[in-house]
């Protein structure tokens, strides 16, 4: 089982495990969870979610699991969630197997991700893990990114995760100076600082797929101008490669059709600025079916 | 993952037990998550410090950095990615900071250039990690993307639809560092385009 770990913008939305152990599904912008709750597909980690299970059910593969907990920003749903996954990860270990995670929006908390880091660490065998959001800037924060198996970060996220100083992108010095070439400068650093994992998927207006700590491809086309204004389509990347890898795809591959996937619907959808996310995630099952082929060529 | 977990735990129970962050335990380059507000004087830190506590943020007043010894012998510590909703704090409370800097380098400064897109009906402001997009003839908010931080999605959520004009400010409802960095991109926004 794979799971999907991240916050939704609802302070009240209770404390739900549910989506653990039952499949999740989406319907038209809705993310349906198992007791009927919908929440609004629309960026974060319901845009995320709802990728994986449509890329999921799109390549026949059993849908990833998710953890959903309120949280608007204040760090309480956050801290339930840190609390909660240090304390149960080695049952749903135990009770369902557990391949991997995809951890999300998280409210950045060095000490509840070093308490969930911990419960991870004795587990064995060892699942995969990725980070995108605020959970990779958090990581990258305790020094443990290097544990990590991928990040998904943009290059104003790069810049971040290569000053080794900054304890958040909005303090990355010279974080608007950060362009399309200065990637495989800034890879380097982050490396050199242990700043990153092995894996990345960096995206931009050509997204670079590190793999083994290595450059392994450059992706740049199909290239729609209008996806850098629509909130989510970072997260649509990140829900593709939380499908391919739960798919049992290796992490290279699984990284670079992400990056691939994600071009492919926006080609497929011809969005604008005002497009939002969850009309792109409608489409994934069709664009899918229609391009599966070019995302996996070799 | 690294072996030795029984140690980082050990050394985090430890941390624990003295009122510490794990930070001191952590892998091989932490980065501290404290934030450094300067003030004008031991009034206005005592005050702060009283403001924000009460407000339930973890705060500590502690002597300056050496780079910072100036106009005030105490500063107060806080949590750096809740700056957005300390300011909120700070102001209700007319307490104006001189400087707001990163404990991990008092040096730092945060963003302070925009970049701006002009996409034909759309323009596009970013600041730091943070994007709004408004349609330039109705200056409705069509899209809101960037950044990590759980209020992203409910600043969209609150923000995208309506006029930026009308809008919330991001930092009348948000709490992090991307809220932050989003209201300045909003402010940016309201510079080059003047509400009413």
């Amino acid at each position: 089982m794979w799971l999907i770990a991240g916050t939704v913008p609802e302070n009240g939305f209770p404390f739900y495990t549910g989506g653990i152990w039952e499949d999740s599904k989406v319907e038209g912008d809705m993310l349906v969870l198992p007791n009927g709750k919908k929440l609004p597909v629309a960026r974060g980690a319901t845009a995320l979610a709802a990728t994986a299970i449509m890329a999921s059910q799109a390549i026949g593969k059993p849908v990833p699991r998710l953890l959903l907990v309120g949280d608007c920003g204040t760090g309480k749903g956050s801290d339930e969630a840190y609390t909660w996954l240090s304390e149960n990860l080695p049952s749903i270990a135990e009770k369902a197997g557990l391949e991997g995670l995809t951890f999300h929006y998280f409210y950045p908390d060095l000490d509840g991700h070093n308490r969930v880091f911990m419960a991870l660490e004795d587990l064995k065998p060892k699942p995969m893990l990725v980070a995108d959001a605020g959970f990779m800037y958090v990581a990258k924060m305790s020094g443990y990114a290097t544990s990590y198996d991928l990040f998904t970060p943009d290059i104003g996220e790069l810049a971040f995760l290569a000053d080794e100083m900054a304890p958040h992108p909005f303090y990355t010095r010279g974080f608007l100076l950060a362009e399309e070439e200065d990637v495989p400068e800034l890879l380097k650093r982050a490396r050199s600082h242990d700043n990153c994992p092995l894996n990345m998927i960096v995206k931009g207006k050509t997204d670079y797929i590190l793999c083994n700590g290595e450059l392994y491809a450059k992706v740049s086309e199909p290239s729609v101008e209008a996806m850098e204004c629509i909130g989510g389509t970072g997260d649509i990347v990140t829900g593709f490669a939380t499908a391919f890898l739960a798919a049992g795809y290796p992490i290279c591959k699984s990284a670079l059709q992400a990056a691939r996937a994600a071009r492919y619907l926006a080609l497929f959808c011809n969005p604008n600025p005002e497009t939002q996310a969850a009309e792109l995630i409608d489409n994934i099952g069709k664009m899918l079916r229609q391009n599966m082929e070019l995302i996996q060529k070799e | 993952m690294a072996g030795a977990s029984w140690l980082r735990k050990l050394a985090n129970g430890a941390a624990s037990l003295v009122g510490l962050k794990s930070i001191d335990s952590s892998g091989t380059n932490p980065v501290s998550d404290r934030g450094i507000l300067v003030f004008a004087n031991t009034s206005e830190v005592i005050a702060a410090e009283r403001a924000l506590q009460d407000a339930g943020f973890e705060v500590k007043v502690k002597g300056p950095p050496p780079d910072l010894q100036t106009g005030c012998d105490m500063v107060v510590v806080f949590p750096v990615l809740k700056q957005a909703a300390v300011e909120k704090v700070l102001k209700e409370a007319r307490l104006e900071p001189e400087k707001i800097i990163t404990e991990a380098d008092a040096l730092l400064d945060p963003v302070s250039l925009y970049q701006v897109k002009d996409l034909g009906r759309w323009l596009m402001i970013r600041a730091a990690n943070m994007k709004i997009t408004i349609d330039k003839e109705t200056g409705i908010i069509v899209n809101i993307s960037g950044g990590g931080c759980p209020d992203v999605p409910w600043l969209a959520q609150q923000m995208v639809g309506k006029k930026f004009c009308e809008a919330p400010r991001p930092i009348s409802i948000g709490h992090t560092l991307c809220c932050y960095s989003l209201q300045k991109a909003y402010d940016e926004l309201k510079r080059i385009r003047p509400c009413g």
